[in-house]
């Protein structure tokens, strides 16, 4: 039986290299705090934007559920240490507000290979092969080992993910954990988001009928998702609700007409997967 | 010419359906009333629910009426759909179709009611008298065969 899983994305840093707030850039049309928890809360129970004290109010975070940092000038490990304070009994999935390239696909993944009987689990860098501790999940049993890191003179997250007891996976897309500290950084992710359609977040409205809008539990959603298609589409929301249907059975439309299944997806879509008919 | 469809909410009325088809250059006229039955499977119905994707059942059922004058050569087709609730006995859909002659009419009559059926994204949920309610060929689905309908495929 696993925890509970809560979220939490980082934008208490001072983002002293990027010269302005990284938390308020756009990336894929909104800021990537926006993006960040458009990204996080269908998978967790409640997602909170991990703040400075004298952040509580900024307009863009004072949007969201907040944690507040309980220890001063600590880095990233002093957001998560007050979330785990706060919710004991949750496990966390920590995201940097920083990673412009996340993507749908990197965070199933994550949560499909979560093992709650470890302390964490996390991606191996495809750059260094060190754990990303900034886009993971910290189970509840972290709580006293991480306390007893920082009181060993520890500040350093990704220090303390390499000598704890991890699982540590590989990365579906290996630059969708690539972060943007300094504007040069941030460039060279717009521009890769420009050239590859595979890390483009779209965000789309489902509209639900019949069997489907019963076990969806709703009419309609608005989604953030990576899927380039209706077919994958379909696949991910069929993980995150509980259908029934085999998509074989289903027919789709896009922008109220009918569709094929591996027609391209564009952001403001309007798509529609629509169950066996029974009119007459 | 003329091809009309709707979508209503409210209790049809063949008589004024009908009289929307009249026209001196026709000689025949055949009409369909699909109603509302109180069996389906071995389960007694008390009660249906039709719930549509309007858009675009409204578009490809004018796509169905323009389709049955073209291929049929009819004067007038119309069709109109309920949605919402359905007691038993009531008036679920209604098909009609004026021509020059009866079997063009009788034809395009039939053609219309059999692709409405396959085609519009319209979904009816039967509720039982014994409590129980399901999606009719939904909750069946993993069985292609679900597909029966008293009507014969084209």
């Amino acid at each position: 039986m696993s925890a509970p899983l809560n979220g939490l994305v980082l934008a208490g840093g001072r983002s002293t290299r990027m010269g302005k707030d990284k938390a308020a850039l756009r990336a894929a049309g909104r800021s990537q705090l926006e993006q960040a928890m458009a990204l996080l809360v269908p998978r967790v129970a409640q997602a909170f934007v991990s703040v400075r004290a004298d952040q509580r109010s900024e307009p863009l975070r004072a949007g969201f559920a907040q944690i507040e940092d309980t220890r001063e000038n600590f880095g990233p490990i002093a957001g998560i240490v007050a979330a785990q304070e706060r919710h004991p009994g949750s496990a966390w999935l920590v995201l940097a507000c920083d990673l412009p390239l996340l993507d749908a696909a990197t965070l199933d993944r994550l949560l499909r290979e979560r093992a709650p009987e470890r302390l964490a689990t996390a991606f191996r860098s495809s750059h260094d092969g060190l754990p990303e501790p900034l886009c993971a999940v910290y189970e509840p049993a972290s709580r006293p080992a991480l306390a007893a890191y920082i009181a060993a003179g520890g500040n350093c997250p990704r220090g303390f993910l390499r000598q704890s007891d991890v699982k540590l996976i590989d990365e579906p897309n290996p630059r969708a954990l690539d972060n943007a500290n300094t504007p040069e950084e941030y460039a060279a992710a717009m521009s890769t988001l420009a050239a590859t359609g595979a890390a483009v977040t779209r965000h789309v409205t489902v509209q639900y009928f019949a069997l489907l809008r019963e076990q969806a539990g709703r009419g309609t959603e608005s989604v953030a998702t990576a899927a380039r298609t209706p077919r994958e589409l379909y696949g991910e929301l069929a993980r995150r609700h509980p259908f029934t249907l085999d998509p074989g059975l289903l027919r789709v439309a896009i922008n109220s007409e009918f569709a094929d299944w591996s027609a391209p997806l564009a952001d403001g879509d309007a798509v529609v997967f629509i169950p066996p008919v029974a009119g007459g | 010419m003329s091809a009309t469809f709707s979508l209503v909410r409210a209790p049809l009325d063949p008589v004024g359906l009908r009289a929307g088809l009249a026209d001196p250059a026709c000689g025949g006229y055949a009409a369909f009333e699909g109603w509302v039955r109180d069996h389906n499977e071995g389960q007694r119905v008390r009660h249906l629910e039709y719930e549509a994707y309007e858009v675009l059942a409204v578009r490809e059922a004018e796509r169905i009426l323009a389709e049955a004058v073209t291929r049929f050569g009819v004067a007038h087709a119309a069709c109109a759909h309920r949605i919402g609730d359905l007691a038993v006995g009531e008036l679920a859909v209604w098909v009609g179709v004026s021509a020059a002659h009866r079997d063009e009419a009788f034809r395009a009559c039939r053609y219309i009611i059999d692709e409405i059926k396959h085609r519009l994204p319209i979904w009816k949920k039967e509720h039982y008298l014994g409590g129980d309610s399901g999606w009719v060929n939904c909750e069946r689905c993993a069985a292609p065969a679900a597909h029966a309908h008293e009507h014969e495929h084209a």
